[in-house]
């Protein structure tokens, strides 16, 4: 207890956050030894861990960084696409699984960490709500131009195509043909099963561990500047649209390999999955869990993404939920609820005083 | 104020010409920062026209005058928040015409803020280490991967940060949030996270704002305090005459945009146009009623 005493309340909440994921790992895997995991649940394990990534590398954006995204499922979908057409065209060059996810991951972690420093150079230029209106609007371009790519592989190699009016039988694909991206169709064929719950753990410990250590560095110090206030941050010398294309594209980055791990747990999945509601839905989990706070999102995350699963029969209903969950969050950090809810998890948790006190 | 009112009024007015001693004391002098002929006009009006100012190295500089003078305006075109319309700014002998608020930060001026601007959601400590931005030179890979670099240059950092709060007295509130500090604290914090940068010369708009007399007088010890810890200049901008006469060994006067007023302080206090700018023009005896 000592040793929690002396530690800053930042170290607390990172310490808090990891032993938040490994318990939760830890109980998720007693749960599936004993059986205690229904078969609904077990679908859902994969889904879950890359909303929490998608949900912590959008806290860099909002919280940290202070810029409301709104296209983060944009990202998403180009680390899904990339990441499955690497997973499926290097399947002969490396046949050892493990392998293949972890580089499938870096391609999509990559293409999407590129597209986020594409789209952070116009769009940071921005201030305000006009961020979240263009990242909107990038979102949407991203999802519409996956419509309209047509990837095949064939034993001569990969083939691209845009925009085929005849489907991607144009693409004249030769022997051992085999359809990736198919249009409106998205991703087509990805090998079943690939990934399991662990390695979305080790994804959620990686992104974690590469958001936590920047945010409490050099460059997360000046990121929390430039939100806190530009003009001062400016005038110690530190660059604005360095720092802020940094935790955009890092940001962007982990919501590219949370993609691709995504898109691994299904056998297709299409461009339009990743609308601007997949956005709004991160968007949630983050405001939800207080914006600043990475365990605060992870939490949101699981209940949000487990909530309307189990609650199937209402599932027309599920953006309803969202929709009353969002009311009652802007209308709790006006009152009093939150701070009751605040007050009432503190309680649970030793402080210094407490410990005086007793 | 009404003190310093009452010294202005007992002492017999001599007109001295306006701008015949700073260029004297100017010429051939070694200059941390000096302008020439500096203007800006936002849309058609000029807010500031042929500002000529030199400050010499460990030089406590005053610019005073009534509101909307053009002092804080003066600030922003030094830190190039504004770019100048006409005229060159000289930073030890080097002209900032190319530089950004960044660059000219790293050359060597910081400023504080008339309306407080602190990084307030942080750490006292992390506000300083922010001001120290420039000096701790690890890299983004660094700071995610915690190589060696991390731990060596952020002890470096913590230790620093912590003998500069010390020198105000604030290192017992480096863990406490800086929105959550009293006013005057806040005000020493910006000068601190300011003279984190590691300048040559200080820029401090209205350091005494809102602070009482006994926080002021501490505030003035301080400043030269500042001054020869760092061997650094300081102009300030200041409404608190006790601080202004008290500390300045050189003041120049701006009113509506143009420099009215250059010299010590007690040539200053004597100027006819000074206190004509602040207490307007004397009544013609006959008609006073």
């Amino acid at each position: 207890m000592n040793l929690l005493k002396n530690l800053s309340s930042t170290a607390k909440s990172n310490f808090f956050t990891y032993a938040l994921i490994v318990g939760g790992y830890i109980v998720i895997q007693i749960l599936s030894l004993t059986g205690g995991l229904t078969y609904s649940l077990q679908g859902l394990l994969i889904p879950v861990c890359a909303w929490i990534i998608m949900a912590i590398s959008l806290t860099l954006t909002v919280g940290i960084m202070g810029d409301l995204s709104l296209g983060h499922a944009g990202f998403m979908s180009v680390g899904a696409f990339s990441g499955i057409i690497a997973l499926i065209s290097l399947e002969a060059v490396i046949p050892l699984v493990g392998l293949r996810v972890i580089i499938a991951m870096l391609t999509g972690a990559l293409c999407a960490g590129f597209v986020g420093v594409l789209v952070g150079i116009p769009v940071l230029r921005l201030r305000g709500d006009y961020i979240a209106i263009v990242t909107l609007a990038f979102g949407e371009i991203i999802k519409n131009i996956f419509t309209c790519i047509y990837v095949g592989m064939d034993n001569a190699g990969l083939h691209f195509g845009f925009l085929l009016s005849s489907g991607i039988s144009e693409l004249n694909l030769g022997e051992g043909a085999r359809a990736i991206v198919d249009g409106p169709q998205g991703l087509l064929n990805i090998p079943n099963k690939i990934v399991t719950f662990s390695m979305g753990f080790i994804l959620i410990l990686a992104a974690l561990f590469i958001i936590l250590n920047l945010v409490n560095s050099r460059a997360g110090r000046a990121i929390m500047a430039l939100r806190d206030n530009r003009i001062a941050a400016e005038s110690v010398g530190i660059p604005v649209t360095k720092y802020k294309l940094i935790a955009f594209a890092v940001s962007a980055a982990l919501a590219g390999a949370a993609g691709t791990l995504f898109a691994m747990n299904f056998s297709t999945v299409v461009a339009s999955q990743f609308n601007y509601l997949a956005s709004i839905q991160v968007l949630v989990f983050v405001v939800l869990g207080g914006l600043k706070n990475f365990w605060g999102a992870i939490i949101a995350a699981v209940l949000l993404t487990v909530l309307p699963e189990s609650l199937r029969f209402l599932d027309e209903y599920r953006l309803l939920i969202y929709g009353i969950l969002l009311v009652l969050v802007m209308h709790g950090t006006y009152s009093n609820i939150i701070h009751k809810l605040l007050n009432f998890f503190r309680s649970l948790f030793p402080t210094p005083d407490k410990l005086e006190k007793q | 104020m009404s003190d310093d009112r009452g010294a202005k009024q007992k002492t017999e007015m001599v007109p001295l010409p306006s701008d015949s001693i700073i260029p004297e004391r100017d010429l051939g002098k070694m200059t941390v920062l000096e302008t020439r002929h500096l203007g800006i006009d936002f849309g058609g009006l000029t807010a500031l026209e042929d500002f000529n100012l030199a400050v010499g190295p460990t030089e406590i500089s005053g610019l005073i005058g009534p509101n909307g003078a053009g002092k804080t305006t003066v600030f922003n075109l030094l830190t190039k928040v504004y770019q100048p319309s006409r005229g060159a700014i000289l930073l030890n002998s080097r002209d900032t015409c190319a530089l950004n608020t960044v660059q000219v930060c790293k050359a060597g001026i910081a400023r504080t803020f008339q309306n407080i601007r602190l990084f307030s959601d942080l750490s006292v400590e992390d506000n300083v280490k922010i001001g120290l931005h420039n000096q701790i030179p690890y890299g983004i890979w660094t700071g995610i991967f915690r190589l060696p670099g991390y731990w060596k240059y952020e002890r470096q950092a913590h230790e620093r940060a912590m003998e500069l709060l010390s020198i105000f007295g604030m290192a017992n509130m480096a863990n406490s949030q800086a929105g959550s500090l009293p006013y005057g604290a806040q005000r020493r914090l910006e000068i601190v996270r300011a003279l984190a940068t590691g300048p040559s010369i200080l820029l401090l708009d209205e350091p005494a704002a809102g602070m009482n007399p006994s926080e002021t007088t501490e505030l003035m010890e301080n400043i030269v305090k500042v001054r020869d810890t760092f061997r650094i200049a300081v102009l300030l901008i200041e409404h608190d005459m006790n601080l202004v006469m008290g500390i300045c060994e050189g003041l120049c006067v701006l009113n509506f945009g143009k420099i009215i007023a250059k010299g010590t302080p007690s040539h200053i206090q004597n100027n006819p146009k000074v206190i004509e700018a602040y207490l307007g023009k004397q009544k013609e005896e006959g008609l006073a009623c």
